[in-house]
């Protein structure tokens, strides 16, 4: 409106009577305060998350803490006798034992470190390979009607119960194995690995097909234009324009198969040995906590030493887990600076 | 024989072996699938639903592990659902996409969704049943031990804990295809932002949260490692009444007769019943879930 128009408006009488202040819409003023009010309460609400997160590190660490402070609990086991191998009897020789329910309770984490170690190592060699091929092939190969049936079919996948895939390895895999290969052990890190390597499959798969996907279309469209033949497109510049990605699925894939529980519970038979021989049967840190924590005294070492196996385990998949999203924000930027 | 050119042979090479990753893949989930199907199968039946375990389990039927299941699951929704939609309408609808807030909350639901779910049992133990349970027993009941033991309650919430992700990561993906124009229309009729978003943003976004409630359903009741020594419990001869009961668990009635049963051979046909029940249960939600999202993916296209 123009100034010379408002001033007239202002000079002129009005021609209708004048309308006084708009009566309030009823019920308005407690409308805004509920609407204020659950603003506030939603808020509220949202740390739930944050809480959950920092509650879960506080109560595992709160238990694990007497390990390093309360003398009676230093007098069984000691920071030193976990980590370093330690002469079990008179005269013998220093080894690594894990045997917490025994006359006299030997705590080495290094049989449990090494078989966490070397089941996740079998899982990755085994799942790795597969799903990244397989996302190659749903993102790069497959016509897009077979594309819609390979992805939900391996989400699915990720559907299944641990305890079933754990339960599956345990019943037919190993005995599958046993009469394949002549495994002296029934139960060992290849069994478990392998059953691990199920559960890895899909978070490789996801991330990594993801990854190939958000590369534009115009590095296809330049690869295709030079003359080179799909394959070759998708070896020499998809894979490597997708690289932060594929390699963020492998470590997400590590911290998943790290913390992992139900599989290497039923299936790796559960003994601490040192040894590197993936036959052998192991026992890995998640399967120690869940097979020990049942029975033992509130409080005491053997307690604290399961609270600061957890301990670990979460700070330790809570790096990976970090380092995966790193790299995956790294993949976006890098892709993101280029329109499709 | 049909002669190839170098780019054909390269695509057929690669895209073969890339195939084949995918059939073995698929392959091994079919088998699974396949063997729980023909070895559970002939176990399946009403009675075997419907009965109470007999014969140091041997004989009989797995109902009270069905039934602590649901209601593990049934206390577990009630606790997340609300939490988790909530958080997600704060993450979409209240924050400010670059604030500090809203960025720590999304890390912590990021960061929650990798916590291994043994040491979600350890926070069960450490937080609900002796931090929570324990101070409960020590103010209301002069230290006499109730609350401060394994039970469904702590259970529950603990597997509640561990699906808060699911929950939100869903509800915000719904909320997402619900049209800004529609927020807009509302609040330009006078509505406020609280009437906007449960009058006409949650009603659209309502088949997603079901989506992410079903996942969170189809997980809570797979999970076996958090309530391992939060409350499941191999045979019990009642059924759970009360938040501070133990309860009989699907996953967990695997795992124990699937090894510690002195007698594999006559516990096997009630195993594999056991594990087709539950991967009936788990594998019908996920499909259920998977078909919902995509059709509304298709339709938001």
């Amino acid at each position: 409106m123009a100034p010379a128009d408002e001033a007239a408006l202002k000079t002129s009488k009005p021609t209708t009577p004048a309308v006084g202040p708009r009566p309030p819409i009823p019920g308005l003023r407690r409308r805004q305060l509920i609407d204020k009010l659950s603003a506030w309460a939603i808020t509220a609400v949202a740390f739930t998350a944050i809480a959950a997160v920092v509650l879960i590190f506080v109560f595992v660490v709160r238990e694990a803490i007497p390990l390093f402070t309360d003398a009676e609990i230093r007098e069984e086991v000691t920071p030193m006798g976990m980590v370093l191998p330690q002469p079990w009897k008179e005269g013998a020789e220093p080894s690594f034992a894990w045997q917490p329910v025994s006359t006299r309770p030997k705590y080495s984490l290094a049989p449990l470190f090494l078989g966490t170690l070397k089941v996740t190592l079998v899982a990755l060699i085994f799942a790795v390979p597969l799903a990244i091929l397989a996302a190659v092939f749903s993102a790069e190969f497959a016509p897009r009607r077979l594309r819609e049936v390979v992805k939900p079919a391996i989400e699915l996948l990720a559907g299944i119960p641990s305890v079933v895939l754990g339960f599956f390895a345990l019943m037919v895999l190993a005995t599958f194995f046993q009469s394949t290969f002549g495994f002296h052990f029934r139960l060992n890190a290849i069994v478990a690995g392998v059953g691990l390597g199920l559960t890895i499959i899909p978070v490789v798969y996801t991330v990594s097909e993801d990854a190939l996907t958000a590369v534009p279309r115009a590095y296809r469209e330049a690869a295709y234009a030079l003359g080179a033949s799909k394959a070759r497109t998708a070896w020499s510049v998809i894979l490597p324009a997708a690289s932060p990605g594929i390699f963020a699925s492998i470590v997400l894939g590590f911290g998943r198969a790290m913390g992992e529980t139900m599989i290497v519970l039923m299936a790796s038979g559960n003994a601490a040995i040192v040894s590197w021989n993936p036959t052998d049967s192991v026992r890995t840190i998640p399967a120690t906590i869940a097979a020990e924590m049942g029975e033992v005294v509130v409080g005491g070492a053997h307690w604290s030493v399961l609270f600061f196996l957890g301990a670990l385990l979460f700070l330790v998949t809570l790096s990976f887990n970090s380092l995966g999203g790193w790299y995956v924000a790294r993949l976006r930027k890098k892709l993101g600076g280029i329109p499709a | 024989m049909i002669k190839l050119s170098p780019h054909q042979r390269a695509n057929f090479a690669f895209g073969g072996i890339s195939g084949t990753a995918a059939v073995v893949i698929l392959g091994a989930l079919a088998f699974i699938l396949v063997d729980v199907a023909v070895n559970g199968l002939p176990t399946l039946s009403w009675e075997f639903i419907s009965q109470n375990p007999r014969e140091g389990m041997t004989a009989g039927g797995i109902f009270p592990a069905i039934f602590g299941t649901v209601l593990l699951v049934l206390l577990m929704t009630i606790a997340v659902i609300p939490v988790g939609v909530i958080t997600a309408i704060y993450l979409y609808e209240y924050a400010n996409q670059e604030a500090w807030l809203s960025r720590a909350i999304r890390s912590a639901v990021y960061n929650l969704a990798g916590v291994p779910s043994i040491v979600f049992g350890l926070f069960g133990v450490g937080f609900f049943i002796q931090f929570v349970g324990g101070n409960i027993d020590r103010f209301f009941y002069d230290g006499q031990v109730l609350w401060g033991q394994p039970a469904i309650l702590w259970a529950s919430l603990t597997l509640a804990v561990l699906t808060l992700p699911v929950v939100i990561v869903a509800t915000e993906e719904a909320l997402r295809t619900v049209p800004r124009e529609h927020r807009e229309g509302a609040l330009a009729l006078g509505c406020t932002k609280l009437e906007a978003i449960v009058r006409v943003v949650l009603p659209q976004a309502l088949p997603g949260i079901m989506t992410g409630g079903i996942l969170a359903v189809a997980r809570g009741a797979g999970e076996t490692a958090p309530i391992l020594f939060t409350g499941a419990a191999y045979f019990l001869p009642h059924l759970p009444t009360h938040g501070n009961d133990q309860f009989m668990n699907l996953g967990y009635h695997v795992y124990v007769m699937a090894t510690q049963s002195p007698d594999i051979e006559a516990t096997k046909p009630i195993l594999y019943g056991t594990v087709l029940v539950l991967l009936l249960v788990t594998v019908i939600l996920n499909l259920a879930a998977i078909a919902v999202r995509s059709r509304l993916r298709a339709g938001r296209a």
